[in-house]
């Protein structure tokens, strides 16, 4: 943690995830709010928060596309903001709200 | 709750500005009650006649099925007094009209769960049931909840343990004479393989009148943190101890008060309230009845409107807590007299009604709105 900053701005997006084929999971519903979306699993029943609106659009064109790379490439997410959403989608995949496909 | 690194103001901001339906509600379906628990926040005992009936309320569900709402609170009363109780869940938790079903988790003080009703729970979908004790032994949860209320509840958990329902939830309010059973309630929820719940008690309904004589002591408080810190993910609060988090790092959940942003109350005879805790007409948003429905008091209700404005921190601007505490908890405030800008009646810095050094007037206690208390326990 204590010395990233310097170094985070020359980072590549090499986030394992960004290769992999996701989609939404079958069981969760999303709810448009005004800073993303509330998502809920209906088999763990879990409430998950998509802090941010491209967050959203990418989960929704997840499975449209070969990868979570292309999904964001095709959402026209700058690459400068893969890897965020990378360390985001991990996340989401740890909760079940996306997964492999 | 899933972290994104996506710079944005935080989430909490954005949750008290209020979202276009709740997160989850609590809907008391009945005041009707077969017990009369001393701490009772709706004063409930006898059924209201002016209580929603089957198509109200089957209407209600459509409405939030709409909205998203994708999980409810049941309450009461005792729901399952009613005698619409299954068709109302059953009609709740299915999907149709191509919409999901609504989870349902009902509380419940266990009387009408038989081994017959609890095989009929253990085979419907998004449920959960919350069984409320308030002890660990038939002593201290019978002297807040009725005599007999602990052999039922536990008997109503032998029915779920044995009908396979799964993972069902102890509910526990924690009073001055259960704080020190804390891990008694979790030893008890691991045997049935049962998830331990463990909410604040508020001064609300017939709360207003016991809560001198049970509200935890100082000292408890910082047990109840210590408690959480060292078992709070594992342990469901409802969020609802935020005012703790001025004792150091925060307790798991959100830090804030869900009040007409995140959470509302409806109650029996369709009156929407800003939570479950303020049944007075001072936070009383509208009518399920009045035109536009519920969407309509969610979305533009004046109560619920001002509720989402920033705040005053008031007289706790100058303590160095309220960033960790928010000030408490709005009807612990309201029903113990105290400013709603003012510091919470058990604040953990000292600055509590009890500590006799509380910086601001305390007003006269506002009784609650609606009484329906039978007649024998009714205060005179």
């Amino acid at each position: 943690m204590a010395c990233a900053v310097s170094t985070e701005l020359t980072v590549r997006a090499t986030h394992p995830l960004l290769a992999v084929a996701l989609e939404l999971h079958p069981q969760v519903a999303l709810r448009p709010e005004p800073f993303g979306a509330l998502a809920y699993h209906y088999g763990t029943r879990r409430l998950v928060f998509l802090k941010h609106i491209d967050m959203v659009t990418v989960a929704r064109s997840l499975a449209e596309h070969p990868s979570l790379e292309a999904a964001l490439a095709a959402a026209g997410i700058d690459t400068s903001r893969w890897q965020s959403f990378a360390v985001a989608f991990e996340s989401l995949r740890a909760s079940e709200v996306v997964r492999e496909r | 709750m899933s972290a994104s690194a996506l710079a944005q103001p935080s989430l909490t901001t954005r949750l008290k500005s209020g979202l276009d339906a709740p997160i989850c509600l609590t809907w008391e379906l009945t005041y009707a009650c077969n017990l009369q628990c001393v701490h009772c926040l709706s004063s409930s005992g006898q059924r209201d006649e002016r209580e929603l009936n089957t198509a109200e309320a089957k209407h209600v569900l459509d409405e939030l099925r709409r909205m998203q709402v994708f999980y409810i609170n049941i309450g009461g009363g005792e729901p399952m007094v009613r005698r619409d109780f299954f068709e109302l869940i059953e009609y709740a938790v299915t999907p149709r009209d191509g919409a999901d079903g609504i989870g349902v988790k009902f509380s419940t003080n266990g009387a009408f769960i038989d081994e017959a009703n609890a095989r009929r729970l253990a085979a419907m979908d998004y449920l959960d049931i919350q069984i409320s004790i308030d002890g660990v032994d038939a002593a201290t949860n019978d002297a807040v909840r009725g005599n007999g209320s602990y052999a039922m509840a536990r008997r109503a958990m032998d029915n779920l343990s044995a009908a396979n329902f799964g993972p069902f939830k102890i509910s526990v309010v924690a009073t001055r004479h259960n704080v020190s059973q804390l891990d008694q309630f979790k030893a008890l929820a691991d045997s049935y393989g049962a998830q331990l719940r463990l909410t604040r008690l508020r001064p609300s309904g017939r709360g207003v009148d016991t809560w001198d004589d049970l509200h935890p002591t100082q000292a408890q408080q910082r047990e109840i943190y210590d408690w959480l810190m060292l078992h709070g993910e594992n342990v469901l609060t409802g969020d609802s101890f935020f005012h703790l988090n001025a004792l150091g790092d925060a307790l798991p959940g959100l830090n804030m008060c869900g009040a007409g942003r995140v959470v509302c109350l409806i109650d029996p005879v369709g009156d929407v309230y800003a939570c479950p805790f303020v049944i007075h007409g001072d936070f009383r948003a509208g009518n399920l009845r009045d035109s536009g429905g519920f969407s309509r008091i969610w979305r533009e209700s004046d109560l619920f409107t001002s509720l989402r404005e920033p705040q005053s921190a008031g007289a706790c601007a100058s303590c160095g807590a309220f960033d960790a505490c928010q000030g408490g908890c709005m009807a612990a405030k309201f029903f113990t007299g105290v400013p709603l800008d003012g510091p919470d009646p058990e604040c953990v810095i000292g600055n509590g009604v009890d500590s006799g050094t509380t910086p601001v007037a305390i007003a006269l206690k506002p009784r609650p709105a609606a009484d329906h208390s039978k007649p024998t326990s009714r205060v005179q």
